[in-house]
Order: C-alpha cells, then structure tokens, then sequence
C-alpha cells in the first residue's frame, strides 16, 4: 500500500489496481463506492477459526473472508471476498459460515443483490468436513436468495482462482465476470495431476493450465458472461453491467441450462484441448487466443456470442 | 506457535481518530497487524501469535525500534504471523500505524 | 448390502430402477402406491459431465410430469478428474445438478440422499449434500478429503492425524464424522426394513429449510457456524 494520493479519483485508483494483485480489503475498497463499505464480524471481533490450532497453524482475524454491505453507483449490494493468500482462500467454518449469513440475509431483503469475489482453492484440508458442508450451504442459500429474486454476481480474478466447492458455487450464481488470470474449476491441475498422472494433465505446464482453465476458455465457452481485464475498475464496471442484464430465476432457467450444456458436450465433448474448441467455434488462429490483449480478446468473445444468460 | 507479548512506556498518544485498522495477511513470510486504541496514551502492548518458534529477541529488537520510533501511545497491536522477515514486520507496524492515524470510524 | 438388494429392501412393491455404466435413473413404487422418482451414482463411479447431465435430466423431465419425493442414491468415487471434464466446465454440470435437486426440493418435490457406499469432495456436493434430508446406510464411507492426501498436504504423519482424529470430527472421514457435522440427518439401521424406515421419514419429513448448522451445533460437531450465519444475517437485516 502507498500513502494516498490526493490528485487521483477512486476510479482512477481503481482503474491502476490489479484485482489478482490486491488484498480482499483492498478490492472491496475500490469496487465500492467510496467510504461506503462497512463489515459484518470484523477482525477486531477475532472471530478466527476454531480449528486451525489443532494443526498448530496460524490463524487470521476474519479468518479469510470479509463480508458486509456497501453501494455501488449509490445502490445497495451485499458483498463478500475471500482472501486467496490466507490458506488459498480455502473454505473452513467460520469462512463459510460468513457468507452463508449474508446470503440468508439477502434472501430475506430480497431487493438488495449480493457480490462474491472468489478466491479460493476450495475445501480447507484441516477443517475439510465442515468447509464441505458450508459449501453445501452456501449453494442451498445462493438457490433459496435467486428463488426469491436476488441477483448474485461472482467476480473471479484472484490469486487462487476459483477451485473445488468455489467452481460449485460460482456455477449457482446469477452471472459471473471473469479476468484472464480468474480460473475456474473444480479438480486442480495439481489434484489432476497427482490422481491421474502427468499424461492426463501436467500442472507444470502453466499455459495449459491457463487455456483450460482460465478466463478467456471460460467466457467463450459461455461459462463467464463478461471478460474483463485485470483492474478493479473494470470488475466494477462489470458488476454494474451484470446486475443490470440478470433475468429473473425459475425452472426455465434450469430448463434452459440443461440444454445449454447438453449442447456443448454434443458440440465439443470430443475435443482433446481448449484450442480444439476454440477453433470448432470458427474462431481462425486459435492457437493464438491465450496472446490476445483483453480489448481484442473481448471484441472476439462478443462475436462468437456465447453467455449463459438466462441459462443458469 | 509461539506466543510473545511486548508492553512498553511511549512518550506520546498516537495521531489520528480511528478506532481500529487492519493490515497484511497471514501467509508464509507475511503478517496481519489488527489495531486497536483502546489503552491509555502512555501505553502501548503487542500480542504475537508467530508460526516461528524461538526468535524472541528478533522481535524483542524490532518492536524496540518501531515503539521508539513512531511512539504508538494507546494503541494495542495483535499479530497473526506466518514468518515474515524483520523488515516485513517493520512494514506492517508502520501501515497499521498510518491507517489508524487516518481519519475515520 | 448390493444396491440389488438396497433397492429391493426399499421398494417391496417393485422398482424400475436402472444402472448404466454407474448412472442410476428410474421411478419406484412406494407403499402407499405413489411413486418415487429414483437417481444416483453406483458402483464407485466417478461424477463426471456425461454422468452428471443425465442426472439433471433426469430430474428436469420428472418436474411438471410427475409429482412426489425424489431419491438420490450414492455410492460414487469423487468427480471425476480429468483435463476433458475441466475443460468442458465440470463446475457448471455439477452446479447444475445440485441446482436441480434444490430447485425440485424447494418446489415440492422433496429430496432424500442414500448415502450407502463411499463419496467425496464434488461429487458429494453435487448429489447427496444437495438434498433435504441426507440418510446414511451402516457400512457407508465418504470421505471429503481422504487421510494420504491430506498427509500430504499437511506434512503430517497417517499416525499422527489418526490421533487428532480422535478428539475431533472435523476433518477425518466416515459417516459418524458427516454425521457429527450436521451432513447426515441420521443413520438407518439394517435391523428393520428398509421400506419402513423410508415410510416413516417421507411421513415425517422436516421443513424445507436448511438446518444442517443448527443440528451440527446440537450434535457438537459443529459449534461456531450457526451462530456466526446468524449474527451476519442479523447485522445485514439491521443494515438495512
């Protein structure tokens, strides 16, 4: 962190700060509007994680999660943001916990829409039993807030991307919007890797990885619905974007997601690798996606068109 | 883990009206810094949850040097430490003293 | 127990229960003469894309056709791991799924898990941890995380979390440990029939909303998550 400057405006600022690079804090600083953030359960209220001394390792006051409520362009959001450098932002109780107050809060309100900035690596290991379960519970109350019109939007860009339970998670949210380094998934390529060997999947190589994993894969597949570049500007750009595209959720929109991803596995179940798709897509030079500069890449994406709005 | 605690004498009540700030993270080689003013202004205490053992007069020697230097009258630090380096420690006390001294909740 | 003789012991007055390569889709008849819409993973099967689209399908065409409780039966290995299931999205099919099976339950169509083999991580997710009322069969082993890998990770001997293990459910595997948590609602015993045990819950089937935290608490499994959900919930209502 710098002294702050006078001369800069919040979007200035926030427009100069990598989102993958910032803290939790930090994002939500920015992405708000300005001053207008204020948490729920604090650090100074130490709720930390009950178990992690069983393992004698260290502990952090907001045990990994900031949650609370702020306003974007004036209106109200609740927001929550994992913190992937403490324990790669990986879900134990009180982490998950947190979030699933908000959501149930948000369901009750059901005017005011929820923001998640994941960054997690998924289950935390010492605590595996109850980080599962409150995943289980956070999509239980994603599913119960969007039945009752709460619009929840995932922002994923951070340093431990968005893996296990938090590719789950992200699945049953309203919309997501994704930067380049903002993977998404469920096994891990060194989780792949140590089951299946390094023939199925090689987490050393880090391009593979990004073209399976990452954001631009994800937003032309249609997974992701906005691509953004690695600011946090732009992920607040995003935010506002989506809250204001989100359609209402029901059995159609199941319905609509069924078929959705039907047709991607008879369109491209028997590729071999993401440039294989990218190319089935019609997109000429596949091979050179993963070089793209965010501007052309998004221009692309909006060509090829695929959004899962209304479709999940 | 070890547990330390520092108390000392400051000359002066630190600057600023927050209530509390918080900096860092708890990663290997990095921190957190929660602080709070919650004691009188000539007093100032450090409670530190480290995840390495034995280097008590490291601490003893940094936290002599920021008490004396940004005089942090009033203030209560706690520490989650994942093994930051000297001079990452020194770091993050000035932050939290910075953010505190901010004007604010 | 074979799932045969599972989900003979469960539907007495006859199944149409199918189990192709781990998929098992198909309805049953419960004693009362209503039907039962049955799905789940077999044999060990790893949850992949291809399993889990038909799942949800499964369950997509049953909503506005059919009525009645669903069942999902689970002994399945863990997602299935793998570059070609990553790369088609396996996070979106398993959300999906586990949308599915909420989406049902919270419309009338109420969901019970049979958890009666092993499963793990997202697999779990996906299936059995996406129902009402999760019941587990004795002899049952999931395991989020099992203790190699977490040995691991952790730099921990297998000896040394077996002990820890001892004094605390929240991270070893098995079923007392789920249960402990607040994951499975309750065990069934092989004493009785199956057909009762099943008869007895749909007759006394608890609300649709999540309690899993308030019975881990009870349980002393699980003593801070459903008072820190609460106190946010409260601050977020207050804030408003």
């Amino acid at each position: 962190m710098t002294a702050p400057l006078k001369d800069i405006t919040p979007a200035e600022r926030a427009r100069s700060t990598s989102f993958y690079e910032a803290s939790a804090r930090t994002r939500l600083d920015l992405l708000l509007d300005a001053g207008s953030f204020v948490e729920f359960i604090g650090p100074e209220q130490r709720e930390v994680s009950p178990h992690l001394k069983i393992f004698d390792l260290p502990e952090q006051f907001d045990d990994g999660i900031v949650v609370g409520r702020g306003r974007l362009d004036g209106a109200p959001v609740f927001v929550a943001a994992q913190e992937g450098r403490f324990m790669g932002g990986a879900f134990g109780e009180v982490h998950g916990a947190k979030l699933t107050g908000l959501l149930r809060a948000a369901r009750q309100v059901a005017s005011i829409p929820v923001l998640i900035l994941f960054d997690t690596g998924g289950v935390r290991l010492q605590e595996a039993n109850a980080g599962e379960l409150a995943i289980a519970e956070i999509m239980r109350a994603v599913m119960e807030a969007r039945a009752a019109g709460v619009k929840i939007i995932g922002l994923i860009g951070g340093r431990s991307g968005c893996y296990g339970g938090g590719g789950l998670i992200a699945g049953c949210c309203s919309a997501l919007a994704v930067s380049e380094p903002g993977r998404i998934a469920v096994s891990g390529p060194e989780v792949i890797e140590t089951n299946r060997g390094v023939e199925e999947f090689d987490s050393r190589d880090r391009a593979l990885v990004w073209r399976t994993m990452g954001g631009k894969h994800r937003r032309l597949l249609g997974a992701a619905d906005v691509f953004v570049d690695d600011n946090v500007q732009d992920f607040r750009e995003a935010a506002l974007e989506l809250l204001g595209l989100v359609g209402p959720f029901g059995l159609d929109s199941l319905k609509a997601e069924q078929e959705r991803l039907a047709d991607r596995l008879r369109r491209y179940g028997a590729c071999f690798d993401a440039v294989d798709i990218w190319t089935a897509e019609g997109i000429a030079h596949a091979e050179t996606v993963p070089e793209l500069p965010a501007d052309q890449f998004i221009a692309l994406a909006d060509r090829i068109g695929r959004t899962s709005r209304d479709a999940r | 883990m070890e547990d330390l605690r520092f108390q000392h004498r400051v000359r002066a009540r630190a600057g600023g009206t927050r209530q509390s700030a918080i900096v860092g993270v708890v990663a290997s080689g990095n921190l957190e810094v929660l602080v709070e003013r919650v004691l009188p202004d000539a007093e100032c205490a450090l409670d530190i949850k480290t995840a390495a053992i034995g280097f008590g007069e490291v601490w003893t020697a940094v936290i002599g040097d920021f008490v004396e230097r940004y005089s942090p009258g009033g203030l209560r630090f706690s520490i989650n430490d994942g093994g930051a380096r000297p001079d990452t420690v020194s770091l993050r006390l000035a932050q939290a003293v910075r953010s505190i001294a901010e004007n604010g909740q | 127990m074979t799932l045969d003789d599972i989900l003979t012991a469960l539907f007495p007055d006859g199944h149409e229960v199918r189990n192709d390569k781990g998929v098992l889709l198909g309805t049953a008849t419960l004693r009362s003469g209503d039907s039962m819409l049955v799905l789940g993973v077999a044999d060990r099967t790893a949850l992949g894309v291809d399993e889990a689209i038909r799942l949800s399908g499964h369950v997509l065409r049953s909503i506005g056709r059919d009525s009645g409780p669903i069942l999902v039966l689970v002994d399945s290995d863990s997602q299935r791991m793998s570059k070609r299931d990553e790369l088609l999205g396996l996070n979106e099919f398993l959300a999906h799924l586990a949308k599915v099976l909420i989406h049902a339950d919270m419309n009338g169509r109420p969901t019970i898990g049979l958890l009666y083999g092993h499963s793990a991580a997202g697999a779990l997710l996906a299936t059995g941890l996406a129902t009402r009322v999760l019941v587990g069969l004795p002899g049952a082993d999931p395991a989020v995380m099992d203790l190699p890998s977490m040995a691991k990770v952790t730099k921990l001997s297998m000896e040394a979390l077996e002990e820890k293990a001892k004094s605390t459910p929240v991270f070893a595997p098995g079923l007392s440990n789920l249960t402990q948590m607040g994951a499975v609602h309750l065990t069934w015993s092989h004493a009785a029939p199956l057909a009762d045990q099943l008869e007895a819950l749909l007759a006394d089937m608890p609300a649709a909303r999540d309690g899993r935290d308030a019975l881990g608490k009870a349980r002393g499994g699980r003593l801070k998550a459903a008072e820190i959900a609460e106190r946010v919930r409260d601050l977020a209502l207050q804030a408003r």
